[in-house]
């Protein structure tokens, strides 16, 4: 029996597997919910096509399956450009599909026409415009293998309203991929590999920087520190690569990075990056970075090699393969170099205060302990806050965050044992990111405890999708970081221009228990360490929560690298006190 | 700045153009010149791109063009043994109409429209050549230039 487009693209994402769709209806994707209504492909309605792509992007990041989102044409399609955006910066496989005007209809500045494939060039892997129907069963299946292969991205489908109507003509639908343009190298070249092995066997001080793209090889990258005694700082993006708590794990290293992580860059004398792109906000300046080290540069994209820095040694392809064939060597230790790096001793360039004590050994406490406290005391710090969810939570957390202050206080202090659980928004930076990506990281991962750490000013961005959370009652844990003030900025604000807050105080309103109250979510308002016990009771209940902490604006993130500063110019303050420093 | 000719052989889809003229503008490469024409496959088209650079973002720009997925191939023809030509059409005052003649002849170009105040040249040539007679006639009184990007090919090997 001849099918339509639409029945096509559903039955086609039934047989790609896909379980979940996230999107949201309008006139010319009538015909997709028309065929999706009987079909036993679940769809999450979110309140937003931004929110709808968010999730997708969350649902993709924590179960490593492609997202799949559905907008209508023009506005619909133009709002899951941040999305888009997000997701390409993060590399993160996701398949959109918007619906077009009728063929006859484009270019006359129709109703709802927009130029999407136009819009969304620069911000997807790729993009397609199909138009007849006989086509859409094999642009799926490419899109799907783009999306999911190689360096992962973002894949748009842009298909004419009639092509989703019209019958096929083509009974045997092709899903033969046709791409001879496209061609994904795994394998690492055996002589790269090979001058690989003997690099790291010369290093007396190496260091791993592992990125977003070495989440799948998680294993074997831990296999391989611990057999080679090789410490390792993660990005952002990497967190959860290796566990908080290992020995070796020196943490985030960049911008607000760990000084040990930092200053072990600026000493090692061979650096492996593995799937990470050498972004700013991790190098500072750029040209003293890691100034006494070969670069060992692992990473799928091609063009990654030797985009920021030069590479000594670089190997294309997968890293899990890669690292894998790396795991041959006997045992090595790095005794020494290791002491030296818990031994490093901070302080403060400017007034030369020994600021912190590191600790003398390699206990984890010893190590966090380090950059702690900047906290009034009148008020609970975010610090504080978050080392007790994590206390109460510890294994079984995902942490997704929005973008800020609380985005850095979480990736600083909250532990990540497992790969893809740390949830967030790394190159692009997008506000409004953490509600509705929570909302796809629990939906793919039911079993585990969601908790959404976020801003007030970032909640309120995607803030509609507190519909979607109360309405399909998934439990994840919203922690709003409630400051009052867009934090980050106005921190920059207090740093760089003599605290001239202009527009960053956004006030008390709205009451977010009330709001939450709105939306049938329960919650709950911490302000003393007395709310720290109900706090784990509501971290513990069945549904979604809202915990509302009281910050003080003056809450900073330290350390911190100034943008374009040198990874050794770490600046630290206690007590929300900002360290006299000018640019 | 160095400069190089790229040939890329481009799936012939609609878009197709506007990946690749994106990604030169969205990464903040500069074109020098660009021949887009269909080749002796139907599917394939070619783009004969000169791209003036820094060395080092010379690789990343053919780096980031063999990522997009409608690209096919991509030579660098800048250090082969090759074929270039570039065509221009002008159009320039006539009323010393012989010693323009005369120029048009040395270069081998051709007169190709006749009016009593100008004559049109076509000229087909490396860029230095068109460069040059541009150059030459320019005294004359140029009122109107067309010219096309460069297209290149390798030469076949001998022996
Ligand atoms: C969509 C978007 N707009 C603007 C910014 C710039 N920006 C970065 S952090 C920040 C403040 C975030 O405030 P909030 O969510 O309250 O978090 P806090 O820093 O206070 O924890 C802003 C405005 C951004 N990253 N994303």
């Amino acid at each position: 029996m001849p099918h339509t487009g639409a029945e096509i693209l559903i039955n086609g994402l039934i047989e790609l597997k896909v379980e979940y769709v996230f999107g949201y209806p309008g006139g010319a994707v009538l015909p997709i919910y028309d065929a999706l209504f009987n079909s036993k492909l679940k769809h999450i309605l979110t309140r937003h096509e931004q929110g709808a792509a968010h999730a997708a992007d969350g649902y993709a990041r924590t179960t490593g399956k492609v997202g799949v989102v559905i907008a209508t044409s023009g506005p619909g399609a133009t709002n899951l450009v941040t999305g888009l955006a997000n997701a390409y910066m993060d590399s993160v496989p996701l398949v959109a599909i918007t619906g077009q005007v009728q063929a006859g209809l484009i270019g006359k500045d129709s109703f709802q026409e927009a130029d999407v494939m136009g819009i969304t060039m620069p911000v997807t892997k790729h993009n397609y415009l199909v138009k007849n129907t006989n086509d859409i069963r094999r642009v799926l299946e490419e899109a799907f293998y783009i999306a999911s292969t190689g360096r992962k991205g973002p894949v748009l489908i842009d298909i004419t309203k009639d092509a989703l109507m019209n019958l096929a003509t083509d009974n045997s639908l092709n899903i033969e991929i046709d791409l001879p343009g496209y061609r994904v190298k795994t394998e690492g070249h055996p002589r790269q590999i090979h001058l690989a092995r003997k690099l790291i066997k010369e290093s007396q001080r190496p260091l791993i920087y592992a990125g977003g793209g070495s989440q799948d090889a998680a294993l074997v990258l831990r296999q391989l520190a611990e057999r080679y005694e090789i410490p390792v700082t993660t990005t952002l993006m990497g967190l959860g690569v290796m566990p908080s708590k290992h020995p070796l794990n020196l943490s985030m290293l960049g911008m607000h990075g760990t000084p040990w992580a930092n200053n072990a860059v600026q000493n090692c004398d061979l650096l492996i990056a593995i799937g990470a792109r050498f972004d700013d906000r991790v190098t500072g300046d750029v040209n003293k970075f890691a100034p006494k080290a070969k670069i060992m540069h692992i990473d799928i994209d091609a063009a990654e090699i030797g985009k920021n820095v030069p590479v000594d040694l670089p190997i294309v392809g997968d890293a899990k393969a890669i690292l894998s064939e790396l795991l041959d060597s006997d045992n090595l230790t790095h005794k020494a170099w290791l002491e030296e790096i818990y031994n490093f001793q901070y302080h403060d360039r400017k007034t030369n205060i020994p600021l912190q004590e590191i600790c003398k050994n390699c206990s984890y406490e010893g190590r966090k302990n380090a950059i702690l406290p900047c906290q009034k005391e009148s008020t609970l710090s975010p610090q504080k806050v978050l080392e007790h969810v994590g206390g109460v939570l510890e294994d079984e957390l995902i942490v997704v965050t929005d973008v800020g202050q609380n985005q850095m206080w979480a990736a600083q202090y909250l532990n990540v044992n497992k790969p893809h659980s740390f949830i967030t928004s790394g190159g692009l930076g997008t506000m409004g990111y953490g509600l509705p990506a929570a909302i796809g990281a629990q939906i793919g991962r039911r079993q585990e405890r969601v908790v959404l750490v976020t801003g007030d000013g970032s909640l309120q961005m995607n803030i509609q999708e507190m519909a979607t959370l109360a309405g399909y009652n998934l439990p994840v844990k919203i922690i709003l970081l409630n400051n009052g003030v867009l934090g980050m900025v106005r921190q920059w604000q207090t740093i760089f221009y003599e605290g001239r807050y202009s527009q960053t105080c956004i006030g008390s309103i709205p009451d977010f228990c009330l709001l939450a109250k709105a939306y049938a979510i329960p919650s709950l308002r911490v302000a003393t360490e007395n709310d720290l016990e109900p706090m784990t009771q509501a971290l513990l209940a069945d549904g979604p929560y809202l915990i509302e902490v009281a910050i003080d604006p003056d809450e900073s993130v330290w350390p911190m690298v100034a943008p374009g500063a040198s990874l050794c110019e770490m600046f630290y303050a206690q007590r929300a006190i900002t360290p006299a420093w000018k640019r | 700045m160095d400069q190089v000719t790229l040939a890329v052989l481009v799936r012939n889809e609609p878009g197709v153009l506007s990946r690749v003229s994106g990604l030169f503008t969205r990464r903040g490469y500069n074109i020098h010149s660009l021949a887009v024409g269909p080749t002796e496959d139907e599917k394939v088209s070619r783009i004969t791109i000169v791209v003036k650079e820094e060395e080092k973002r010379l690789e990343q720009v053919i780096k980031q063009l063999h990522k997009l997925v409608d690209v096919l191939k991509i030579t660098d023809l800048t250090n082969a043994e090759r074929v270039e030509r570039e065509m221009a059409l002008i159009k320039v005052h006539g009323e010393k109409r012989s010693e323009i003649l005369q120029i048009v002849d040395i270069f081998r170009a051709k007169i190709v429209d006749v009016s009593p105040k100008e004559v049109m040249v076509e000229v087909t040539g490396d860029t230095d050549k068109v460069d040059a007679l541009i150059y030459m006639l320019d005294s004359y009184g140029i009122t109107e230039i067309v010219r096309t990007g460069k297209i290149a090919l390798a030469r076949s090997v001998k022996n």
